[in-house]
């Protein structure tokens, strides 16, 4: 195992990751959260059988056959996001400091607008950002790259946090947007992983129609004016 | 086009629907010439198998010529083509090892979870099959969207015709895998359960592998006369006990390795063992497995033990104890046929495989559901059948 590896394995039990995310992103809503598992233990905290996986806080791992450089110069560019993550419409930046828009679709026909910031960047390694104060949906998320043991590639790993906000709208989205965040990262990484590797984003959709594209798409028509 | 679709339990229809569209850019379109209904069909029509909805478009064995073309297809409009019935995207780990059937990529992610939480991981993407497997329209079709079109289908020469080479799309293949699992070596007395076309291009297989005799089991009296016309000798399970007719035809030592080609409906589907952990979770039944356990008290010690028939599930009072202290290997497997495409097309070409002695009846697209019902009720007269979009419908 290489140090580096041993270093994040070990700081992801839960009060590690926490301060993880929080050095990296500088969060202040987990930071009331206190470690619920004996830290000496190597599985991620994602595993943990109780205290870290609540609904609002999900970590998932893949492992992906291409060097690190290349996926985290994919990711950076968050414009091509929504190439890959469920329900985000668009990402668009805002200013050069890293800054940027997610509009995520709501239920309804709506859209939501997220403003994020970034909070941390170390090229090839890290990416974490984090909702705008003024954002009505609060969120942080950090992706890592690390690489495989032998020939496997990067794994990389995703970390999502979301505080559903209070009003109709927070509790619209959340029903959608934060229902099964944890299935939605799993889903996102695999997606991800489909395009790095194979070059498209594998669907079983006999027509062009049926595919997610598709939906975005339908769903941006059907919003209301 | 006109596609044949599920609509329950011993309810398959032809119907009208839309035709597919290239939607990635490695897809291809094929226009479909022959498609089998394979062994597998009949889990789907029997209900045994989870997520497989009204609807779907079954099938799974096809080929045809090739009409359209995504901008990273390798495929060109006009080529007849073999496509096997594991999608694969040639890129992931499994893929670059060539474990084809356990790629990565070719399930969509949202149609992962099922079979993730059933077996511990995903399984691959394959054609109209279950949505376990991603839930593709199938081949029984005028026309297939085909994903990853660069790396399954396999060009064929216009000298041979389709009924040669249909079956390099999974039962060749999977008889050949089945057999190379068996790992034979020249001395060999090999058995195997079920004379079904898997079973029986296991057989040929077998033994053009060189394994020394190849006994074959079932108990239908055509099947076994076709299993011995290959070479094999037979048993018939209804009028000899196999265990005891095995060991005395291998000389007290059991034979060397053995082949399940029945997989999870032998003796007929039984929902005998109903496990409440796969009830709760997924409302899949118990696997009947009584090939299987048979199999494996029969295999000599430190045997090998090969299972090309499906299972879907769980099963009971497996003799586990057998498998241990025989010291047995197992392997399985759906079957990585684009590891075998390219030679197997080249043994057919040059007259070491024939496999169109197995087909007994060739039927429109139109009588899909006329061959299901036939080929699930009549398997003794009912060897193999083949559907052709196009064909005239006979009165």
């Amino acid at each position: 195992m290489s140090k580096g590896h041993q270093r994040i394995a070990k700081s992801s039990s839960r009060a590690g990751l926490t301060a993880l995310i929080m050095a990296a992103a500088g969060g202040a809503f987990l930071a009331s959260r206190k470690s619920a598992r004996d830290t000496t233990d190597d599985a991620p905290g994602s595993a943990a059988r109780r205290g870290f996986r609540g609904n609002d806080l999900v970590g998932k791992s893949v492992t992906i056959g291409r060097p690190r450089q290349e996926l985290f110069d994919y990711w950076i560019d968050f414009e091509n996001l929504c190439s890959f993550m469920e329900n985000v419409i668009s990402v668009r930046k805002a200013g050069d400091q890293g800054g940027a828009v997610w509009t995520i679709m709501a239920p309804g026909g709506r859209t939501v607008d997220v403003k994020t910031e970034m909070v941390a960047e170390r090229p090839g390694e890290l990416i974490g950002w984090r909702s705008t104060p003024d954002s009505e949906i609060r969120t942080e998320g950090r992706v890592t790259f690390e690489d495989a043991p032998g020939e496997r590639g990067t794994r990389v790993s995703l970390t999502m946090t979301y505080d559903p906000p209070g009003g109709d709208l927070g509790k619209a989205v959340a029903k959608l947007f934060l229902r099964e965040p944890e299935i939605q990262a799993r889903h996102d990484l695999k997606r991800f992983k489909m395009l790095m590797e194979t070059g498209e984003v594998t669907t079983s959709a006999r027509r062009k129609s049926e595919t997610r594209a598709a939906k975005h798409q339908q769903h941006q028509q059907t919003e209301p004016a | 086009m006109r596609a044949l679709a599920y609509h329950g339990k011993h309810d398959v229809r032809v119907d009208t629907v839309d035709d597919p569209e290239i939607v990635n850019p490695r897809d291809a379109i094929i226009k479909v010439t022959s498609t089998a209904i394979c062994g597998s069909d009949l889990h789907l029509y029997d209900g045994v198998i989870p997520a497989v909805l009204e609807g779907d478009i079954l099938g799974h064995e096809f080929m045809g010529e090739v009409v359209e073309t995504g901008p990273k297809s390798t495929l060109e409009k006009g080529q007849r083509v073999v496509v096997p019935f594991t999608i694969s995207c040639g890129q992931c780990f499994h893929c670059q090892i060539q474990q084809y059937s356990c790629c990565d990529n070719s399930n969509p992610a949202e149609k992962q979870d099922m079979s993730a939480t059933l077996y511990g991981h995903s399984m691959a993407g394959l054609f109209g099959y279950s949505h376990l497997t991603g839930g593709y329209s199938g081949g029984q079709a005028e026309y297939v969207r085909v994903p990853y079109s660069d790396i399954g289908p396999i060009a064929v020469p216009d000298h041979l015709d389709d009924d040669q080479v249909l079956f390099l799309s999974d039962i060749l293949p999977t008889g050949w895998m089945a057999a190379e699992n068996a790992d034979i070596g020249p001395d060999d007395t090999i058995a195997v359960w079920g004379c079904g076309p898997v079973g029986l291009f296991a057989v040929q297989s077998a033994l053009a592998m060189g394994a020394a005799e190849v006994i074959a089991i079932d108990h239908y009296p055509h099947r076994l006369e076709l299993a011995r016309k290959l070479g094999a000798k037979t048993i018939n399970f209804r009028e000899s006990n196999v265990r005891e007719a095995l060991m005395e035809m291998s000389g007290g030592i059991g034979v060397d390795a053995v082949i399940d080609a029945v997989g999870m409906e032998s003796h007929g589907f039984a929902i005998d063992n109903m496990l409440d952990i796969a009830k709760q979770t997924i409302g899949v039944g118990a696997d009947r497995a009584s090939v299987l356990k048979q199999a494996i008290l029969a295999v000599r010690r430190g045997g090998r033990v090969s299972i090309p028939g499906v299972y879907g599930g769980m099963t009971d009072k497996f003799p586990l104890g057998a498998l241990m202290e025989k010291g047995l290997q197992v392997r399985g497997g759906q079957t990585h046929v684009q590891k075998y495409t390219k030679d197997l097309l080249a043994k057919i070409e040059d007259g070491t495989l024939d496999t169109t002695f197995l087909i007994s009846h060739r039927l429109p697209l139109e009588d899909a559901a006329k061959g299901y019902k036939n080929f699930k009720e009549q398997q003794d007269v009912w060897t193999k059948v083949v559907l052709k979009p196009g064909m005239e419908t006979q009165a």
